[in-house]
């Protein structure tokens, strides 16, 4: 008897608070646009953060339209507008020629200037693009060669395939053209790889004699930022092109788009969209 | 209630179908996913060569199996000896009372997701090995520097983690050992010491060999922690205080960023993972039934 007049119970609270649910649906009604649907979005971890920001505000003005941000990385944001199961691939990187095939419109939403990043007790200031290229292929392995103390010089990478570090050897020159005219990345076998931007940081942060790389928007004071050939990494710098190492965040579109994907890019471009961007840390392009 | 009884059957059966299912298509996607990279870049080159670099077309994975294989004998090395004192310790020595105290503190680290101990490793070990152990090693070989991501930190780490399973399941098995084997020892004249280490250990051997196959399966496929600590350097290391790179760390570190090919190699190396986890677990049953336990 106590067993079914639970269940009965269960069932009761179930029932009210499904019912609660449709209430509440109900009442968002006569949002501002009559556009419905869902928009997914799916790639680069490093424009997540963005998108989920970007997504938040869309929804506040649509509530009749739903944005799912989800990540996986610059190849899977590929990989889903492909198989059709996002709307826009997230990238931050530009989009590669085995790629384009699948790829019908890209979509620049912002710029990421990556930083050179050193422990806080480095004496070093500045580095020139020639030099961080000759560190990390291990050209260079003591500090004092490049200005500071002398102690050998600890490289941080990226994990292999990551759009970081993929933005970071294409533009200092470590990933280069070899005589067969493929792109090799000859960072050193001698550098430490961590996995997250975070896990940089803190290796930088607690390990002396570090240089490591992180993207702009995620800078923190527990490590030194280093200028780059003499221009130091600022939302300026990198938008007029005086600092270097920077990339694009694009938002790739695999067919045609459905009104309420349309009405997110939209969103995204304008103004409003555009001062989430800034917002996040990141660098607008309009 | 004939007819309860054969619902709750079909649907025991059921579950040990669907359990049985589970294994093969993983076991079959998996392969699927990774042999035609296997098939096309050469099974020897794949497993014997020393360059990593997915992104130039290396895929040579030797470094990654030293690395597994290393950090994880580490961590037997550490946490076997541990593991094992702890559980005599528990209950042989310390009253009732308390050994129920530390034992459910010691499950009580099985509970700590392994991101926690990472960070932990990360923070802490890390900068302790690089402050306090060096300086000892540099007394043998004075060119040495590191930077405390090594073999070390994360078979220390590897070895906390396993020690909940060593000690909680040793701790049982001696305990079940019964009482009249002990009475008897100590009335032919043994003493405490003489006991636990000629009969109480023997006796409870299956029970010990079995944790530490359990603790070795946890310390290979361990992820998380051993990604933050290791340094991931895909290179055959040259002592203990150097960075490796894993198996499982190369592939939780790497998929999300892959491309198609890059990814095929991740699977293989998830084939090799498969197929070495195999032999040690075949290895092991096969040596515990050679000296008389039972595996479990």
């Amino acid at each position: 008897m106590k067993k079914i007049l639970s269940i009965a119970i269960v069932t009761i609270l179930a029932l009210g608070t499904l019912a609660g649910c449709g209430a509440k649906e109900s009442t968002t009604d006569g949002g501002t646009s009559e556009v419905s649907g869902t928009v997914v979005t799916a790639g680069s971890t490093s424009v997540q953060p963005l998108s989920e920001e970007l997504a938040a505000a869309f929804m506040d003005a649509n509530p009749e339209i739903n944005v799912e941000v989800q990540g996986g990385g610059s190849g899977q944001g590929i990989k889903a507008i492909t198989e059709k199961i996002a709307d826009f691939g997230a990238l931050s990187r530009g989009v590669k020629d085995e790629e384009k095939a699948s790829v019908t419109e890209e979509y620049i939403i912002a710029k990421d200037g990556v930083a050179v990043i050193v422990n806080t007790e480095s004496s070093v200031e500045n580095l020139t693009i020639e030099q961080i290229k000759k560190i990390y292929t291990g050209e260079i392995t003591n500090w004092s060669e490049v200005g500071g103390d002398d102690a050998k010089i600890v490289v941080v990478s990226r994990e292999e395939g990551s759009g970081t570090r993929g933005a970071f050897t294409e533009i200092t020159g470590v990933t280069a053209k070899n005589e067969a005219g493929e792109e090799i990345d000859s960072t050193t076998k001698e550098a430490l790889v961590q996995g997250s931007t975070g896990a940089v940081m803190q290796t930088v942060a607690s390990t002396p004699n570090t240089i490591g790389y992180v993207s702009l928007g995620s800078l923190g004071d527990t490590v030194k930022t280093l200028s780059v050939e003499d221009v130091a990494p600022t939302t300026e710098t990198v938008l007029s092109g005086e600092y270097k190492i920077s990339r694009p965040f694009i938002y790739a579109a695999g067919g045609e788009l459905t009104e309420a994907a349309q009405l997110y890019i939209d969103f995204i471009m304008s103004a409003e969209g555009q001062m989430i961007v800034e917002e996040s840390g990141f660098i607008p392009v309009q | 209630m004939k007819t309860y009884e054969k619902v709750i059957e079909k649907l025991i059966l059921l579950s040990a179908i669907v359990a049985t299912i589970s294994v093969a298509l993983i076991t079959l996607f998996i392969f699927r996913s990774g042999l035609p990279l296997l098939a096309d870049y050469g099974v020897f080159e794949f497993i014997f060569g020393t360059n990593w670099s997915p992104t130039n077309g290396s895929y040579g994975i030797l470094p990654l199996i030293v690395g597994t294989l290393a950090v994880t004998l580490g961590a037997l090395v550490i946490g076997i000896p541990t593991g094992i004192a702890c559980a005599i310790f528990l209950s042989e020595i310390l009253s009732k009372r308390w050994a129920k105290a530390f034992k459910s503190a010691i499950e009580l680290l099985a509970g700590i997701p392994s991101v926690v101990y990472g960070f932990f490793g990360l923070v802490v070990l890390v900068p302790a090995i690089r402050n306090y152990v060096l300086p000892i090693y540099q007394i043998f070989d004075p060119e040495a520097s590191a930077t405390g991501f090594s073999i070390l930190a994360g078979a220390v780490i590897l070895a906390i983690m396993i020690l909940p399973t060593i000690v909680s399941i040793s701790e049982n098995s001696i305990t079940a050992v019964p009482k009249e084997y002990k009475e008897a020892s100590l009335a032919l004249g043994a003493n405490k010491m003489e006991t636990i280490i000629k009969v109480l250990i023997p006796a409870a051997k299956s029970g010990i060999l079995s944790s530490i196959i359990l603790g070795m399966g946890r310390a290979i496929g361990e992820t998380m922690a051993v990604l933050l600590i290791t340094g991931n350097m895909a290179k055959v290391p040259g002592s203990i205080m150097d960075p490796v790179a894993t198996l499982t760390g190369t592939i939780a570190m790497e998929m999300g960023y892959a491309d198609p090919t890059h990814q095929q190699a991740l699977f293989a190396v998830g084939i090799i993972l498969f197929v070495i986890i195999m032999l040690l677990n075949i290895i092991a049953q096969v040596s515990m039934r050679g000296i008389g336990g039972n595996a479990s």
